[in-house]
């Protein structure tokens, strides 16, 4: 009996936090979408909210900005989950192999943009993709070759590039600790059976590290599906990026711009279905090729 | 290993760490040179560090001094406390039996998965109800939040608190809570390490909330009041060796902790990943 009050004072904290800043909100926000503010009339009456249904989520889900950035943010994933995971895992192996000279140097440089907050490694890229200030654009330009990164097809490649920059090495780190954790025998009967480093590499370490791939796997693309802050950063100096580019941003949008509470609750739980769904897919079409 | 796949591989190392470190370096030496020198790319002219640092903390009335102490304030403070309460959940996962632990523990992961916006506008409208938009609260509360960190906090607890430990101390007649106090926390610390410094990278790098919760300039973390910044400089391009010296300072305090406290972020992240 005792031991039941211990618990629930060292628990307490907690799920008060749970109920005030995660249950309660995403409840609200499902309630939300099924009302809208109704002024009767003609908007000179007192407002109220009403019932009105799916009519939100059929708004939503026929707005073509929405689809937009709901096709713009899958394109993003494609993009970039592959070539982090790749990426990732690739020095991670070449790390581990033994070759590689000054290793933890070489980590600690690799994982020193992790440190650099999310806005600020946006505005630094920003300031690299930007004519004028940019020693990159300022040597191609000297070599001839006009290039824009802000353009129409570059500017989503160049969010792929902030966001590969600020994660590639923290990501390199997980798969580095769990490479480092394959039992040495493994690998040495792998080299007695004739196994180059190469084939040892992408034959017995990678698929041994595989709950590291599909854990990174699966959190970026959690993480990449709420895409906000560097489009909304590289916005603020390129006409390539609307208000509504990604889904995220539709919803603030929507909700602080639009002052359309429904719209955005309905959009809302839109990205979480498709955040849900597709987290459980990975999940399922990676146990199945378990077996 | 052959001569050739070695170079390989340290030439393909090599290209990774220019890439990492390379921005980083130009903000350095972006953040010692003046507007003409910045925009003629001119790499080592235009020296003006000092007088960068100063206009820093001089543009607009000191603002930048103000945005930093609150970001400080959000992410030390923060951190602290939720460290400490998502450490508390973990162990309480870890040690006690109870009805529906691992379904309620299966909500707590679930949590990890919900996106910030959807949950901005409910806690912008809550916190509205409760008179708190526009005020430090409305920042700091929901940061607090961690699901992943009362993951983390039950590996811990199950891997630094053995149970003998705390059979003994209730044998000697010592309550539960008392022991947790006095026992369990001491050997969790390099855990509870861990956590703060994973709230501290998050809250330093909080963005959306801060923007949808705050309009009084006062209130801003450096994120939101460099974005904020960056905004003028397009019109106004004085406003942009502020906004890289404004960076470099914003980055500091995060690669200090993380080349002093290298060993719990390790551990942290490896926990999360492996087991």
């Amino acid at each position: 009996m005792k031991g039941r009050l211990a618990c629930a004072v060292l628990m307490a904290p907690f799920f008060v936090l749970l109920v005030t800043v995660f249950l309660v909100p995403t409840g609200t926000a499902v309630w939300l979408s099924f009302f809208a503010a109704d002024q009767p009339g003609l908007g000179f009456g007192p407002e109220s909210t009403v019932f009105v249904g799916l009519r939100s989520y059929l708004a939503v889900l026929s707005d073509p900005t929405f689809l937009n950035g709901l096709l713009t943010v899958v394109l993003y994933c494609l993009l970039y989950i592959p070539l982090m995971v790749v990426g990732a895992l690739t020095l991670a192996l070449l790390l581990d192999s033994g070759v590689a000279k000054l290793r933890s140097w070489a980590q600690m440089s690799l994982y020193l943009p992790h440190a650099v907050p999310g806005i600020i490694a946006a505005l630094i890229w920003l300031y690299l993709y930007t004519p004028g200030l940019s020693p990159i654009v300022d040597l191609f330009a000297r070599a001839d070759i006009q290039i824009n990164f802000l353009g129409i097809d570059t500017v989503l490649p160049s969010i792929v590039n902030i966001a590969l920059w600020s994660n590639l090495g923290y990501n390199m780190v997980i798969f580095y600790a769990a490479l480092q954790a394959v039992p040495r025998e493994v690998l040495e009967a792998s080299v007695v059976d004739g196994a180059g480093p190469v084939k040892q590499a992408v034959r017995i370490k990678a698929p041994l590290v595989r709950g590291a791939i599909v854990t990174v796997g699966i959190f970026t693309l959690i993480w990449a599906l709420q895409l906000f802050t560097e489009p909304v950063l590289l916005s603020q100096s390129t006409p390539m990026i609307s208000a509504r580019f990604s889904p995220s941003m539709y919803i603030y949008d929507a909700a602080f711009t639009r002052n359309n509470y429904g719209l955005a609750a309905a959009a809302s739980v839109v990205l979480l279905a498709f955040t849900i769904a597709l987290s459980y897919g990975v999940t399922r079409w990676t146990n199945r090729k378990a077996i | 290993m052959t001569l050739l796949g070695r170079t390989t591989v340290n030439v393909v190392v090599g290209i990774s760490v220019l890439y990492t470190l390379l921005p980083v370096m130009w903000l350095v030496l972006a953040a010692t040179k003046n507007v003409d020198a910045l925009f003629n790319s001119d790499l080592f002219g235009g020296f003006s560090l000092v007088e960068n640092v100063q206009n820093l903390f001089a543009m607009d009335k000191g603002l930048y001094g103000r945005w930093y102490l609150n970001s400080l304030l959000y992410a030390v403070f923060g951190a602290a406390v939720s460290a400490f309460i998502s450490i508390a959940a973990g162990y309480a996962f870890d040690k006690y039996a109870f009805r529906h632990k691992e379904k309620l523990f299966g909500l707590v992961l679930a949590a990890v998965m919900v996106p910030q916006t959807v949950l901005a506008l409910p806690l912008y409208l809550m916190a509205s109800e409760a008179g708190l938009v526009n005020t430090f609260w409305a920042v700091f509360i929901p940061a607090l939040f961690n699901p992943f960190g009362v993951y983390l906090g039950r590996i811990f607890a199950q891997g630094y608190v053995p149970d003998e430990v705390l059979e003994a101390a209730r044998i000697d007649g010592a309550g539960d809570l008392a022991t947790y106090f006095k026992v369990a926390l001491r050997m969790l610390g390099p855990g509870l390490v861990t956590l703060f410094l994973f709230q501290l990278t998050t809250i330093w790098n909080n963005f959306f909330l801060p923007m949808v919760m705050l309009s009084d300039q006062l209130l801003y973390p450096v994120s939101l009041g460099l974005y904020q910044w960056n905004s003028s400089a397009t019109v106004s391009p004085e406003y942009y060796p502020v906004v890289i010296m404004g960076s470099l300072f914003a980055v500091l305090p995060l690669i200090l902790a993380f080349m002093l406290l290298q060993r719990f972020w390790k551990a942290g992240m490896t926990a999360g990943a492996v087991k």
